[in-house]
């Protein structure tokens, strides 16, 4: 057993499924570590060799490029040999391929599995089938973790805390991991949750993870802090969730109208990729004294360093083999 | 008994309680087996000693009760050979104290003509084990378009109809299958779900759901389904039978329709009032059954529809599916559960946590769907079929791998301490299963 001491500064889980269930600690050790890397990678030379030797595999069974990408950096900026895989989902054998690619993966020994699938828990059920660490890449709509902490490294550079800012989320949470992985960890660290959407894309009784409702702009965005928008996922949408986008962008789209509520400094997020003029106007994506878009996507680089690094220390840390 | 047999074919249970939901019997007695059936049952029975030449089997106080009727299985021939076979289910059946078994006609081919019916019937009695009674396809091939030969099904042997997992989702079709099923008087039963709402949905939904991730099939798509058929058996005056309502809004609609006087019945199974949505979990494939576990409040809703006499019967709603069909992100996971063996047991819970007594818990099990799909069944009788269950309601074991006799071991109920166990079976006379007391 650790003591309380001890605990309190140590990240003590074996993968990182998601946020639910982290503790305030953990976020911070993340957090911290994640801040140590922001300026190196500013740096001339950005490697260190804390991964040598280990082995990071990219698997991914949906397309994705910035995520791939920063994991892919994050990995050999530390010293590690990164592997991309690419699965096709469209493939007949789709679960099949799950197990059966976990299996033959883990039979090469790698140390880290970075993970994404267009199904909920699905990285969930990998991690249960291999013995090296696993990070959830994005799995359905579930969750989501590295962009979270990205997403609040970012604004507890720009505002020092993340405790009693007021945060709204908008856009389609229904189809949101990002989403959920916001609301499990900004209300973790002590922040207040607004959702603001059209009630078709919020999914049930989502109030109860720890958020407001909202279906207006002008009254959710009202002296909030932060505005994180949501990508409007129309590649998941089985049906009608709104009549139109010109509809959709007239009434949840950001704009300079709608922003003009939140606090003059409130900053703008995107996790990417954006649709411009769909739920974000072109200006106010690149209003450069108060989007932090791109600077998301840096310090995506930095937590997902710390997440590797972080998580094969545990390796090494036998108590945790059973976790 | 008046005429005396040959002395081999007689078997003596003796010391027994016995019991007869039919009758309201509960009491200390004896069952005479004379070849396949029942010759005597009775408290005065054996008072004086089993008579000479007559095997005696001691019973040890335990309760003696009708064969367990399952009214509601997939047993997986022809078709789904991988997952199930009559002989697999069979063995699960006799384990669990069930007698007798109705099949869904979800099979490959389906069950919706003549030979079918034989397939199943030859196959099942050759085993020995559990009697078996199809159902027949309501439409053909289960397409929902055509009605299948329902008179011809039935002089076959389809002792009832239904689409299986399928909803009779087109008015019309269901308006004129239950006004020609009511030409014979036949029983049909339909799986209440709205397709077009429920959708997509992998789990009933709501909080546990969003935070999941996973897309909810709301509770109102059984509800609206219930209401609807309702009124088309208004229309019709036929006979429909609700198969496992899991939601608080379709059994009080159940509620309504029967005090109005319309000829609807209903069961539920198991995981309906024994487990809710919670058992999801961490995405546990086990627990993803059709329809979806409901909320807490379903749960209760279902206990009291129970006990004040809503629902008719309990089925095991047996489904079972092999590693390859539930190993997989929850999505993508096939539904349904093993039930034969967990029947009895997590019924006996309604008796364990003092919802209702023991005979009355053991009536929707044995009398009761043998009453409603008029099967020579589930009664303990002179000259009824020798199909009984030597039981111990608060025996203890564990539901697991090792423990559950289906090919498949998908139990919702999966690694459950539960109370209640068959000790023997018997089936026409002959002792077919048995654990050590």
């Amino acid at each position: 057993m650790n003591t309380d001491d001890t605990a309190a500064t140590k990240f003590l889980q074996r993968h990182i499924l998601g946020i639910e269930g982290l503790l305030p600690h953990e976020i911070t050790v993340l957090l911290d570590r994640s801040e140590s890397y922001v300026e190196q990678n500013r740096q001339r030379d950005k490697k260190k060799s804390v991964l040598r030797g280990r082995t990071i595999i990219n698997l991914f069974f949906e397309d994705s490029t910035r995520t791939r990408t920063s994991f892919e950096l994050a990995g050999k900026r530390l010293g590690g040999d990164v592997i991309n895989m690419s699965v096709s989902t469209s493939s007949v054998k789709k679960g099949e391929t799950l197990v059966d690619t976990s299996m033959t993966l883990n039979a090469m020994h790698p140390d880290v599995l970075v993970v994404r699938h267009p199904q909920s828990g699905a990285v969930k059920l990998l991690s249960e089938k291999v013995n090296c660490a696993v990070i959830n890449g994005g799995d359905g709509a579930h969750e989501h973790p590295t962009q979270a902490l990205l997403d609040a490294l970012t604004i507890r550079r720009r505002r020092g805390h993340l405790d009693g800012l007021v945060v709204a989320i908008c856009g389609d949470i229904l189809h949101s991991r990002v989403a959920r992985s916001n609301i499990h960890l900004l209300n973790t660290m002590g922040a207040r949750v607004r959702l603001i959407a059209p009630e078709t894309l919020l999914p049930a009784d989502v109030g109860r993870l720890g958020a407001e409702i909202f279906h207006d702009m002008t009254e959710g965005l009202k002296d909030v802090d932060i505005v994180m928008m949501l990508r409007l996922q129309r590649e998941r949408m089985h049906g009608n969730f709104f009549p139109s986008i010109r509809e959709y962008f007239h009434f949840f789209g950001l704009d300079y109208e709608k922003l003009s509520n939140a606090k003059d400094d409130a900053l703008i997020m995107h996790p990417g990729p954006m649709n411009r003029g769909v739920e974000i106007d072109s200006e106010v994506a690149d209003d450069f004294g108060r989007s932090v878009i791109r600077e998301q996507v840096e310090m995506g680089v930095a937590v997902r360093m710390a997440c590797l690094e972080i998580l094969t220390e545990n390796l090494d840390d036998q108590d945790l083999r059973n976790l | 008994m008046a005429t005396a047999p040959a002395p081999s074919q007689r078997k003596a249970f003796t010391n027994a309680r016995l019991i007869d939901p039919a009758t309201g019997l509960d009491q200390e007695g004896g069952v005479l087996v004379d070849g396949e059936t029942i010759a005597d049952v009775g408290a005065e029975l054996f008072e004086d000693g089993v008579p000479e030449g007559i095997e005696a089997i001691d019973c040890n106080g335990q309760c003696l009760i009708p064969g367990l009727v399952d009214t509601r299985a997939h047993l997986g021939e022809p078709g789904d050979e991988q997952k199930e076979t009559l002989a697999t289910a069979g063995r699960a059946a006799v384990a669990g104290g069930v007698t007798t078994i109705v099949c869904l006609p979800n099979t490959n081919p389906v069950i919706d003509d003549m030979s079918g019916v034989e397939f199943v019937a030859r196959r099942a009695r050759k085993l020995g084990l559990a009697k078996v009674y199809p159902y027949g396809a309501i439409t053909k091939k289960l397409k929902g378009e055509e009605i299948a030969e329902l008179g011809m099904l039935a002089d076959a042997g389809a002792v009832a109809f239904t689409d299986g997992y399928k909803t009779i989702a087109d008015a019309q079709l269901l308006r004129r299958a239950l006004s020609y099923a009511k030409t014979f008087d036949l029983l049909l039963a339909q799986h209440p779900e709205e397709p077009s709402l429920a959708k997509g949905g992998v789990m009933n939904a709501g909080e546990t759901a969003t935070r999941l991730g996973l897309m909810g099939n709301p509770s109102q798509s059984e509800v609206i389904m219930v209401e609807r058929d309702i009124r088309i058996v208004e229309l019709t005056g036929g006979r429909l039978h609700f198969a496992h309502l899991s939601t608080a809004d379709s059994i009080d609609a159940v509620r309504k329709a029967k005090a109005s006087g319309l000829r609807v019945t209903c069961d539920t199974s198991p995981p309906y009032f024994a487990l809710n949505e919670l058992a999801v979990g961490d995405y546990r494939t086990f627990a993803k059954l059709s329809p979806p576990l409901r909320t807490e409040s379903d749960r209760q809703a279902v206990i009291e529809g129970l006990k004040d006499g809503t629902i008719d019967t309990i089925a095991s709603d047996h489904l079972p599916q092999d590693e390859e069909a539930k190993r997989l992100p929850f999505a993508e996971a096939a539904p349904g559960g093993v039930g034969l063996q967990t029947l009895l047991p997590i019924t006996m819970e309604l008796y364990h946590n003092g919802h209702m007594d023991l005979i009355d818990a053991l009536d929707l099990i044995t009398r009761k769907p043998a009453d409603l799909f008029k099967l020579p069944a589930g009664r303990l009788e002179k000259g009824a079929a020798a199909d009984f269950a030597i039981i111990d309601p608060s025996r203890g074991w564990q539901v697991s791998q090792t423990t559950l006799l289906s090919k498949s071991k998908n139990s919702p109920f999966d690694a459950r301490p539960v109370q209640g166990q068959a000790l023997t079976t018997v089936i026409d006379g002959r002792v077919v299963h048995s654990v050590e007391s």
